[in-house]
């Protein structure tokens, strides 16, 4: 999805950064709906990737201004309401989202590969910044729950996942910062042979 | 109720009536809610990675396993859980320093690191890390050589990094605890140096 939550590389929230040794929660609700959304996912109600995706589709300038755990909020608020108010528990959640699977993957390390051009409406952990990008594959990690159909009631998909890595040049041109890199773990279907 | 000069955060109102609707339908309850809370403020933080880092420095087999399965390797010393089944430790080397960061949401090694601090979350570091790093680490306060690479991790998939920082010159044969009590959260991130 072209949402605002794909900010890599954005221009326009450059404000300096510092580190602040600071509490994880400002305020009380924040916890209260961090546990609650945990929860709610703990109980099957809904799937971390449609939870994700429940936060993309705010509305672009309530995710700016609601800060954090506004958003996790406004999504818990949206994936309540789209089950009409009573949120069904279902399978309980597995620990991890890794699957074995039948095939061998199709790239190995040290493979050149190019990312594709996709801009799905959904759910699609591609980022906009790296897409239709070369890259080289960095490592192998496994076989993955495929968030593009979880977010979706489409089922698991799982496919193989890679880590690839990206020239800065490459992912930003003649400006990027010398001697730079950006790793990104891509699903398979995001990539083609370089 | 708040006194009446006090601004209400509408938030927290929000959060209560959805905490109110969750508990009718018996989804939540403030016992479940204080134990994940209780977990995520006890069990789970920095002092974990800390741990691991410091026998990371201290054995060297142990720091084999480390970098070869993250997981595992966390795992004999009592640290799991969620957002981190499958757990990459990146090395900071003399020519290689490495920054972790989710730009399309907030993605983060719970079992090591906790949950993150706020600036990981923003807007900010996520649009503009993989973009300057150098110019990010430099408003951070580190100032890192031309001639160090940079090597960005976006965890885009649900595998999740932790940076290995470089052992502080000086320190040989400081105990582990007292080699852990040095070690912070940020310098796990990749923003600081010890």
């Amino acid at each position: 999805m072209d949402g605002i939550h794909d900010l890599g590389g954005r221009h326009g929230f450059g404000a300096s950064l510092e580190t602040r040794d600071e509490a994880g929660f400002h305020a009380a609700w924040e916890s209260r709906v961090f546990a609650m959304a945990s929860l709610l996912m703990g109980r099957g109600c809904f799937n971390t990737d449609e939870f994700r995706h429940a936060i993309e589709r705010l509305d672009p300038v309530a995710y700016l201004a609601d800060g954090y755990y506004g958003r996790w909020l406004g999504a818990a608020e949206l994936l309540v309401r789209e089950a009409g108010g009573r949120p069904t528990p279902g399978r309980i959640a597995d620990r991890t989202a890794k699957r074995r699977l039948d095939s061998d993957p199709r790239f190995a390390v040290g493979d050149r590969v190019v990312t594709r051009n996709l801009h799905r409406a959904g759910h699609c952990r591609l980022p906009a910044y790296a897409r239709a990008r070369r890259g080289v594959v960095e490592m192998l990690q496994g076989g993955w729950v495929l968030p593009d159909s979880n977010a979706h009631g489409k089922g698991e998909c799982p496919e193989h996942v890679y880590c690839v890595r990206f020239d800065g040049r490459e992912l930003w041109g003649d400006d990027a910062e010398p001697g730079t890199s950006v790793c990104l773990d891509v699903f398979d279907g995001y990539l083609e042979r370089g | 109720m708040s006194p009446p000069h006090e601004k209400v955060d509408p938030r927290a109102v929000r959060t209560e009536a959805l905490e109110t609707l969750l508990t009718e339908q018996g989804l939540v309850s403030p016992d479940a809610i204080d134990a994940i809370l209780r977990h995520y403020e006890q069990d789970v933080g920095p002092m974990n990675g800390a741990r691991v880092v410091a026998r990371a420095w201290t054995d060297p087999a142990y720091r084999e396993r480390l970098l070869a399965d993250g997981y595992s390797a966390i795992s004999e010393l009592g640290f799991g859980g969620p957002q981190g089944e499958q757990l990459v430790v990146v090395e900071n080397t003399p020519t290689v320093n490495n920054i972790v960061v989710c730009t399309l949401c907030s993605c983060y090694p719970w079992p090591v690191l906790g949950l993150p601090p706020s600036w990981y979350k923003d807007p900010s570091y996520r649009s503009r890390l993989v973009r300057e790093p150098r110019k990010v680490l430099g408003e951070f306060g580190l100032e890192v050589p031309e001639e160090v690479e940079l090597r960005v991790w976006d965890s885009s998939a649900e595998i999740r990094y932790m940076v290995l920082p470089e052992r502080p010159a000086g320190t040989e044969g400081e105990s582990e605890p007292a080699l852990a009590a040095r070690v912070s959260r940020d310098a796990m991130i990749g923003v600081a140096r010890l």
